[in-house]
């Protein structure tokens, strides 16, 4: 009988796999990773804009939010790899009533919780994004110490880091059985060979549920796709993200939720968009009625966008649960661990959470009660129904 | 000004003289021009420097693909090669990263047209026009679009007559006048629309194709089928110096020289003997651009031999078993460094040399631009191909080739045809072949009469010389199109000299021994000349190798059906006679190197990605730490993620791989995403312009 090979095994070498097993070596478990894709970073996380804020409307993600942004802002500092980690901050645009409401009460609950963001009037935010229309904006929260990174230097950098604490990736292998023992380990049979743990860390992104389902396990996490561009370079003009919440109907706009966009530090656009209504599944084949949509949207907004050039397109994977809120931490299954349900948010989660499950795979007694209460939230057992607001 | 004013075989048209100001001075060129065409007519060929490092900027697809052309136009960043120069434009080069104008209005925004046919021809060049033709014959829609402002795709840019079968391909015209035929049937069949200046950017899984018509406005296209006759591309290598400006595709240079008649360049090197390469260097001369030289990697030139013997026969040194070791110059080509190669294709030490030239032509082959079929093929929708997007092939196979996809996509329509599909497949076969090794015997004259004398020694599908015979005397063994021809001496030549023009190879002379038993007669075709040759003129004849000496031109006739091809007589020597392959009007230049030599910088050092300037070393030691998955290498590098989306460095990159030693299977491919170009945001939103099929 084959006996333990890992302390932990990890599967997806994405936004959470790999800061995962980063902690993980770096408290000195025997850390595996298995990926079916080629390298590292290949599944959703490249789909990712790169946005990084700690402005949620629910306490554990702001939390989490707030220590990934420490990982990142420092990232460059202490190890030298550039992520292209700009302090932009953020901006929830109000356009009408309506949004206004939702933003000022937000912003009071983000407050409670320590936040730096105001809501402030269109002139402000004139002043973050030159040239923005003022005449569709009312308003809108800003909260500087929001930023942005480029996920493939991140993603990248963190995976170089995991192999120097001593993680072990394997690419191109694909999971085909996991089993429980008796003896209280977890044996993962993949496309090239057999490994054995003690914990087995689900981080599989949009395939979680399949996962899930090798052990009778349902975890809602449904992915939907949503659809992204990105533009040649300009000279630097703004560095904030942008986020407009108002949702789209009419004739000319057509139908879609949110939008956001940023400058990145190489000087391009890249933009992403919430279809309405939702395209649930996986199929990630781009469609023609993406680039008028978030076109019409982007002029509109900030006219000076008319004249760069769109480069490329995509479409990417949010895997959504019902409310909104990722699912993380242990099971009824002994030694399986989740995380998993990122709702696009996998990127700037990531590293905050991959800390926390490291720490409680390595020493649950030494978590903080505010990790703790982050674990209770995102536990695979809550109350689902509860929507975040700005999600 | 860098313009042609006479080209012995192209038209010069009037052009109107239009103002412009570049960097604060008035300059002027033609209207219907592009910039970057302007630009180097008045001998500007720096555009701007990359934001990275400073380098100088200029042209190089010359195709809308990569951003290297950029300059600022009114303010607004656009694409040199793509964006017409109108009067008054205030340009200026792109420094760095380009400003967008701050100057912010509000469109009127809509949703794009959407317009519905039965076939989508993507590509207007010989398979596009052919299959068109082919399909029009039924009563069915079929739309034409192409990204250039007229239709014949790279037939436009060819002067030289060309091979194949005249029933089948139109051999023995020029490339131009087949685009004009192709174009003509197409004007006038009411079954056919043609969008020029329109590209297709994306294939949509909704099976809607993406376009840009017009270069302005952005339509979808719901087509039942969709033939991808898009060509091919120029394949580029790497070398200390290959983003030089003066370092470009053949392709580019032909369109400079060619479409818009002006003269880039004094002094050119062309690197690769296939037949882009010499070709490119016939275009050269006939522009009064002197060749320096070409090299060819391999012990003999690739392309064909009647190709490479037109080039000798002027006098252009061609050196095999060369390659490249380096462009040198500090903001522009000022010279090339080659190499002799051993037989393990490595460079020899000591054989280095260096020759002045302003402009270096890359003709190293090309690949197929096939990225819309497999998108077609991904997403389970009607696509066909054709060309040199389905293999790279002569334009003459290309027009083959689009006939029978033409058929059989009437054919999958349900339609009755005719042809036997298979049989003609069978022919394309033939035409695809790859010609083999000449076969140079030395053939003695005949010391009597009048008849035609054959230079020709490649087994190529090629037949216009048998067509056109009065008398019906010339012929190839059994009929085969690839056979040598011969005369068969049953009737009698009649000295027309219809075969001494016709031939795309320049290879028959006439040979007359009836005046004169010692001294006959010898007519050579002549296309370099800008102006009719006199009869008293003298001129130098030619052997296969060296000049044999110069005489008196005793006769020169232009056939009607032949305008660009002179019929030059001179009386000869029979000893003369039997080597003479052609005449010249200049001596040989076979320039000496330079003293310096030049001493290229490391290999590491040249760049691979052109459009983020990534460098061989930089992607080597990635390799080298275990990096097998291109889009890894692209997060890390960058390489591949800039405007052209990897269309040059991508199979540059797979290259070093191998040269690392991996092999093909054990590393993943660079995910190729839309759009096919950078388009302006503007374009997917505007509803200023609504559009009819028409």
């Amino acid at each position: 009988m084959l006996t333990k090979t890992h302390d932990v095994i990890i599967i997806g070498a994405g936004s959470v796999g790999v800061p995962t097993a980063l902690f993980c070596s770096k408290l000195g478990l025997k850390t595996l990773v298995l990926e079916a894709l080629p390298s590292v970073a290949q599944g959703d996380n490249k789909h990712a804009i790169g946005g990084i804020r700690a402005t949620h409307s629910q306490r554990a993600k702001i939390w989490t939010s707030l220590r990934s942004i420490e990982i990142f802002s420092s990232w460059k500092e202490k190890f030298g790899d550039e992520i292209d980690w700009e302090q932009g901050g953020y901006i929830f645009l109000a356009s009408r009533e309506r949004e206004k409401k939702v933003l000022q009460n937000t912003v009071i609950e983000q407050k409670n919780y320590g936040l730096n963001i105001d809501y402030v009037n269109s002139d402000k935010i004139g002043s973050l994004v030159p040239g923005i229309n003022k005449d569709y904006i009312i308003g809108g929260t800003y909260s500087p110490e929001d930023g942005h990174a480029s996920p493939l230097l991140a993603l990248n950098a963190f995976y170089r880091k995991a192999i120097e604490y001593g993680t072990e990736f394997k690419f191109r292998e694909e999971v085909g059985k996991i089993t429980n023992n008796k003896n209280d380990l977890i044996s993962i049979q993949t496309s090239k060979g057999k490994y054995q743990a003690q914990y087995v860390v689900n981080a599989t992104g949009a395939r979680a549920r399949e996962i899930g389902n090798m052990f009778d396990l349902d975890i809602p996490v449904f992915p939907e796709s949503h659809e992204a561009g990105i533009t040649e370079p300009v000279k630097s003009f703004f560095s904030t993200m942008v986020v407009d919440i108002t949702p789209k109907e009419d004739k000319i706009f057509g139908d879609s939720k949110s939008y956001y966009f940023y400058q990145t530090k190489e000087g391009q656009i890249i933009f992403c968009i919430t279809p309405d209504p939702p395209i649930h599944g996986i199929d990630k084949s781009e469609t023609s009625k993406f680039l008028p949509q978030i076109s019409k949207r982007l002029i509109n907004l900030l006219p000076r966008l008319s004249n760069i050039k769109v480069r490329r397109t995509w479409r990417g994977l949010y895997p959504m649960t019902p409310d909104g809120n990722p699912i993380i931490g242990k099971t009824a299954i002994k030694g399986f661990i989740n995380a998993v349900g990122l709702c696009g948010q996998g990127f700037m989660l990531g590293p905050g959470l991959g800390e926390i499950i490291a720490k409680l795979l390595y020493n649950e007694n030494k978590l903080t009660s505010r990790e703790k209460a982050i674990l209770e939230d995102f536990s695979l057992n809550r109350d689902f129904t509860q929507e975040e607001k700005l999600k | 000004m860098n313009i042609i004013l006479k080209h012995p075989i192209l038209e010069v048209p009037e052009r109107d003289k239009i103002g412009f100001c570049f960097e604060n001075d008035e300059l002027f060129a033609f209207r219907g021009m592009m910039i970057s065409s302007a630009l180097f007519l008045n001998g500007i060929q720096i555009f701007g420097h990359h934001p990275k490092d400073k380098s100088p900027q200029g042209i190089f697809c010359a195709n809308g693909q990569c951003a290297q052309c950029m300059v600022i136009v009114d303010g607004i960043p656009k694409k040199a090669c793509m964006t017409e120069l109108r009067e008054g434009m205030i340009i200026h080069r792109c420094n760095g990263l380009p400003e967008l104008p701050s100057k912010d209005n509000l469109r009127t925004i809509g949703d794009p047209s959407v317009i519905s046919v039965d076939v989508l021809v993507i590509g207007g060049g010989p398979a596009g026009l052919s299959a068109s033709i082919v399909m029009a014959e039924k009563d069915i829609e079929i739309l034409i679009i192409d990204d250039k402002d007229r239709l014949g795709g790279k037939l436009i840019l060819q002067t030289h007559k060309f091979f194949g079968s005249q029933e089948d391909v139109f051999a023995g015209k020029r490339g131009f006048e087949i685009a004009d035929i192709l174009s003509e049937k197409v004007g006038f069949n009411d079954n056919i629309s043609v969008w020029l200046n329109t590209s297709a950017l994306a294939i949509f899984s909704d099976g809607l194709i993406g376009i840009l018509k017009n270069n302005t406005e952005y339509v979808l296209v719901k087509a039942n089928h969709i033939l991808v006759a898009t060509g091919a591309r120029e394949k580029m290598l790497i070398f200390p110096g290959d983003t030089l400006p003066g370092v470009y595709g053949a392709g580019a240079f032909q369109t400079l020289v060619n479409r818009d008649l002006i003269k880039p360049a004094n002094k050119i090197f062309i690197v690769g003997g296939g037949n882009v390469g010499l070709i490119a260097g016939y275009h050269a001369l006939q522009a009064g651009i002197e060749v320096i030289g070409l090299i060819e990697a391999l012990p003999n030139c690739g392309g064909y031999k009647v190709h490479e013997d037109k080039l000798r026969r002027l006098g252009v040194p061609i050196y095999t078993n060369h390659t490249i070791l380096s462009a040198n110059g500090k903001n522009h080509v000022e010279s090339i460094t080659i190499t002799e190669l051993d037989e393990n294709w490595k460079p020899k030490k000591y054989k280095e040399k260096t020759y002045e030239c302003d402009t270096i032509l890359i003709a190293v082959g090309l690949n197929p631009v096939n990225e819309f079929y497999q998108k077609l093929k991904q997403f389970n929708l009607n696509g066909w191909i054709a060309g040199d997007a389905m293999e790279i092939a002569e334009a003459s196979s290309a027009i083959y080739t689009g006939k029978i996809e033409g058929y059989k996509i009437l054919r999958a329509m349900g339609l009755q045809i005719q042809k036997n599909i298979d049989e003609m497949i069978e022919k394309a076969e033939i035409m695809k072949k790859r010609p083999p090794q000449p076969n140079i015997t030395e053939n003695k004259l005949k010391e009597e009469g009048i008849y035609p004398f054959f230079h020709c020694n490649q087994k190529i599908p090629c037949n216009p010389c048998t067509t056109v015979c009065p008398q019906a005397q010339i012929v190839t063994k059994d009929d085969i199109i690839t056979e040598l021809p011969y005369f068969k001496y049953e009737k009698e030549c009649i000295g027309c000299g219809q075969c001494v023009a016709v031939c795309p190879g320049l290879a028959i002379t006439l040979i007359d021994f009836r005046k004169d038993q010692k001294n006959p007669i010898v007519t050579f075709p002549y296309e370099m000349a800008t102006r009719t040759l006199e009869p008293g003129e003298n001129i130098f004849v030619r052997g296969q190798e060296q000049i044999l000496g110069e005489f008196s031109i005793i006769n020169v006739k232009v056939l009607k059906k032949y305008p660009h091809t002179q019929l030059v007589s001179i009386k000869l020597p029979t000893s003369i006679a039997q080597n003479a392959v052609s005449i010249t009007k200049h001596k040989d230049v076979h320039p000496k190197p330079l003293e310096i030599y030049s001493k290229s910088k490391l290999p590491d050092d040249a760049i691979v990605c052109r459009c983020e300037r990534v460098t061989a070393g930089e992607i080597r030691r990635w390799i080298k730490k275990g990096v097998t998955d291109i889009n890894e290498l692209k997060a890390l590098t960058r390489a591949s993620l800039g405007a052209c989306g990897g269309k040059t460095c991508g199979p540059l990159i797979e290259k070093l791989y191998l040269d690392e030693g991996f092999k093909e299977e054990e590393i993943t491919k660079g995910t190729i995403r839309p759009l096919f170009m950078e388009v302006p945001l503007k374009f997917f939103a505007d509803s200023d312009k609504k559009t009819s099929k028409k």
